[in-house]
């Protein structure tokens, strides 16, 4: 691979996106940046129109949505398309297999697409796998959606790519019942969050559940101190290979996880996020840093005794301004067989109508359409869009927000090597630098 | 087949005349045939030549030269020659991987021999005098050969080897949950390196598969030695171990040659139930790396994961020439002599 992408590619922190002011400044960038590079072909698709209702014919759809629940929901988003002369035939892969075969894949791939939003959408754009669709978002998205989801949903070039779904958050889950139980209240600040943690333990319950099996879950708490200790925008420069993970700042993450170790459940490597999971429905754990998933996990899926807090401000410069949310949706091949129907359908789920279907079976999940009906949202549900929506700066996850091959080739085994002896953690850090100037050098 | 014998006893003839035309042999071989024979020859010389080399070779030679380059795997026009930077990579910023990779690469081989070959030849040998329920322990060994890859990977993971909840959890705990599979420190160290405990724990799922193996291979070996050699040496007062070793192994040459040639080979191309097991720390070995930098979402780096992918290929090659040409030369001088 040349260099010549990261030469000319707007500063790497564009992969995530913030909400507000600095946001659409960002925007203006990408813009520019697309300009210089002399890239014009944004226009011609922009300016075309859909005719929406036209499309006939067959329509392949690729999904990752393996589960039963997500499955089953995305059947009905599709169900609920209203062009009738359209048949979409659905290829269900296994989340992970799917993931894991993404490369190959999109060489060759379905004509709809799910995927995810950032760096790991924008990285198949650059690769000239993905068609733009400007002009699905043309219909009327750009309203509905929110500018910091459009941001995530634009490549490198400026041009859209993505159609958003739904997403989650991640914070620190836990059940109401256990904390009313025991007196327990939420913790807002650090030292609240020690104190209740050593509660915990005194009253016998783990007070961190936690499951590293994977190598994964682990990069949801790594992020979580990181971005509280040292801002949206060292996490998202950490992340573009723009700063050393020698640096204080990381060790100093790395610092205050330690600390927090002995208070997660002990050999987390072996453990799945499942198995962590299930301490927290049968309340040995009290707390789990862990995604609204966490809700697949309960009987029934039942979410009624689930809630979740933020992590507290670590460090008055970045507050609890930063959330962390991964966005999943759908993106279009770059040269699909039945194009309109491609279109009307991506537009579809970008719709509240498609979004609404989906969540009627999911209630896990937060729809990304501004005007979708909430008013069957759960309590958790609403807490979720909630904090979402007023977080001055959203973060995918580090997987989402890191080439996918530092993420898993590096960091993944960097914070595994971690957990199994935090006192090695200069060694792991040197390496992982050495590693990642290998890799985004590239 | 009237043809068939045609075009043999031409190569008989042509054998026959050879030691006294060495000059020009080849030719002169050649044009012994007719122009039927010639193409027929030519034909069947020649298309498995070419599968051979467009199936085996072609892919083998590409993985070389993309070792030398840098490219994402997606568009031809990116690749970019680099020459050993590849290398310089897997033994400089990723040696740590490369060498503990390497170290279990060679602790799987000394154990493969040391256990489940040695164990599967000592089934088969004690299987093979028919006693009574053979059949059912033939069965029971040989069953996790043949159970598909899924399944070993939810037997280990889930049923044997769950921290809380697993077999072997239950059985040696003592009560407490054990980490089989993610506690990464050594058991063993080694300098820096080392076998760590949860790559032991995979050598035994290893050996639980390898065992059976080995034991089939060997069993159809031994139904092939004739019986009267076994009761010529009982008769003649050997016993029971001196007869395995000075008569019914020396005699099962071949079959031996194909157990140590497909021990070593397993233990460099090991990756099926490390992979199942969702590759815990530690474990990796030279075909995993391969695997992460080439394939999943990770992968898109060809050429270093064609670099593995070259090392792999030259200790498999180098042991299979080396054994193989060193085995034949000693047959060739016992027969001699």
């Amino acid at each position: 691979m040349s260099t010549r992408r990261y030469e000319f590619s707007p500063r790497a922190s564009l992969a995530g996106y913030q909400i507000g002011r600095r946001g659409l400044l960002k925007a203006g960038a990408v813009a520019a940046g697309a300009a210089a590079l002399g890239l014009t072909m944004g226009n011609r698709f922009a300016s075309a129109q859909l005719d929406l209702g036209s499309a006939t014919g067959d329509l392949s759809f690729g999904s990752n949505y393996s589960n039963d629940v997500p499955k089953a929901g995305l059947q009905a988003a599709i169900d609920a398309l209203p062009n009738e002369n359209v048949t979409v035939n659905i290829n269900t892969v296994d989340h992970n297999t799917f993931q894991e075969n993404i490369t190959t894949y999109l060489q060759n791939p379905d004509d709809v697409i799910s995927w995810f939003a950032g760096y790991r959408m924008q990285y198949f754009a650059d690769q000239d796998l993905l068609g733009p669709i400007d002009d699905v978002w043309g219909q009327g998205l750009n309203e509905t959606m929110s500018e910091g989801f459009k941001l995530a949903s634009t490549g490198h070039d400026g041009l859209l790519y993505f159609v958003p779904f739904n997403y989650y958050a991640w914070g620190i889950y836990y059940r109401p019942s256990i904390f009313e139980a025991n007196g327990w209240t939420p913790p807002t600040t650090l030292d609240e969050l020690k104190a209740l943690a050593e509660a915990m333990q005194t009253a016998g319950i783990t007070p961190f559940a936690f499951g590293n099996d994977g190598r994964w879950p682990a990069m949801g708490t790594f992020d979580q101190i990181n971005f509280r200790l040292n801002g949206y925008q060292f996490h998202m420069d950490l992340m573009a290979g723009l700063e050393s993970w020698t640096d204080d700042r990381v060790k100093n993450v790395f610092q205050m996880w330690t600390e927090f170790l002995p208070w997660h459940q002990e050999n987390p490597n072996g453990r799945t996020w499942e198995e962590a999971a299930s301490t927290i429905v049968d309340g040995t754990s009290g707390m789990m840093t862990i995604g609204t998933f966490i809700g697949q996990q309960f009987p029934d899926a039942d979410t009624s005794d689930l809630d979740f807090f933020v992590w507290p401000e670590l460090n008055p410069e970045f507050g609890i301004g930063t959330v962390e949310a991964p966005i999943d949706g759908f993106l279009m091949a770059k040269n699909p067989k039945n194009p309109e129907a491609a279109k009307e359908l991506l537009y579809h789920m970008g719709t509240a109508a498609g979004q609404d279907a989906y969540l009627a079976v999911d209630p896990s999940a937060v729809a990304t359409a501004n005007d979708v009906d909430t008013s069957g949202y759960s309590p958790l549900q609403l807490k979720v869009l909630e904090a979402v929506s007023s977080a001055p700066s959203v973060t995918q996850f580090l997987d989402r927000d890191t080439s996918p091959e530092f993420a898993s080739n590096v960091a993944g085994q960097a914070f595994a090597d971690f957990l199994a002896d935090p006192g090695s953690i200069d060694g792991i850090l040197e390496d992982m630098q050495a590693q990642a100037e290998v890799i985004f050098e590239q | 087949m009237e043809l068939s014998r045609g075009v043999d006893s031409d190569i008989q003839d042509s054998l026959k005349s050879y030691p006294a035309a060495p000059a020009n042999k080849r030719s002169r071989w050649f044009s012994q045939f007719d122009g039927r024979d010639k193409w027929i020859a030519l034909l069947m010389i020649g298309i498995p030549t070419l599968l051979h080399v467009a199936l085996v070779w072609f892919p083998t030679v590409s993985s070389i030269l993309l070792s030398f380059t840098n490219w994402n795997g997606i568009r031809f026009s990116s690749m970019e020659w680099v020459g050993l930077k590849n290398y310089q990579q897997i033994f400089g910023a990723f040696q740590r991987n490369t060498y503990q990779a390497l170290l279990n690469n060679t602790v799987l081989m000394l154990f493969l021999f040391a256990g489940p070959t040695a164990l599967g030849i000592l089934l088969a040998y004690l299987l093979d005098k028919n006693i009574r329920g053979t059949r059912i322990y033939q069965a029971v060994f040989f069953t996790p050969v043949v159970l598909s890859l899924a399944v070993v990977g939810f037997i280990w993971k889930s049923v044997i080897y769950s921290t809380d909840n697993g077999l072997a959890t239950q059985l040696f705990g003592g009560g407490k949950s054990v980490d089989w599979l993610g506690n990464q420190s050594f058991l063993i160290p080694i300098g820096d390196y080392g076998i760590s405990h949860n790559f032991a724990a995979i050598l035994v799922a290893i050996a639980w598969r390898h065992t059976g193996y080995i034991m089939v291979l060997y069993l159809a070996g031994l139904k092939a030695v004739d019986p009267s050699l076994r009761e010529a040496a009982l008769l003649d007062g050997s016993s029971e171990w001196q007869t395995f070793k000075n008569v019914i192994f020396p005699s099962l040459k071949p079959v031996n040659v194909v157990i140590v040639v497909i021990t070593v080979i397993e233990a460099l191309r090991a990756f099926d139930i490390i992979y199942v097991l969702n590759t815990p720390r530690k474990t990796e070995v030279l075909s995993i790396l391969t695997t992460n930098n080439l394939l999943g979402e990770g992968g898109g780096n060809v050429g270093r994961g064609s670099a593995y992918a070259t090392i792999l290929f030259i200790l498999c090659f180098g042991f299979v020439i080396w054994y193989v040409t060193n085995h034949y030369r000693n047959t060739q001088e016992g027969a001699d002599s």
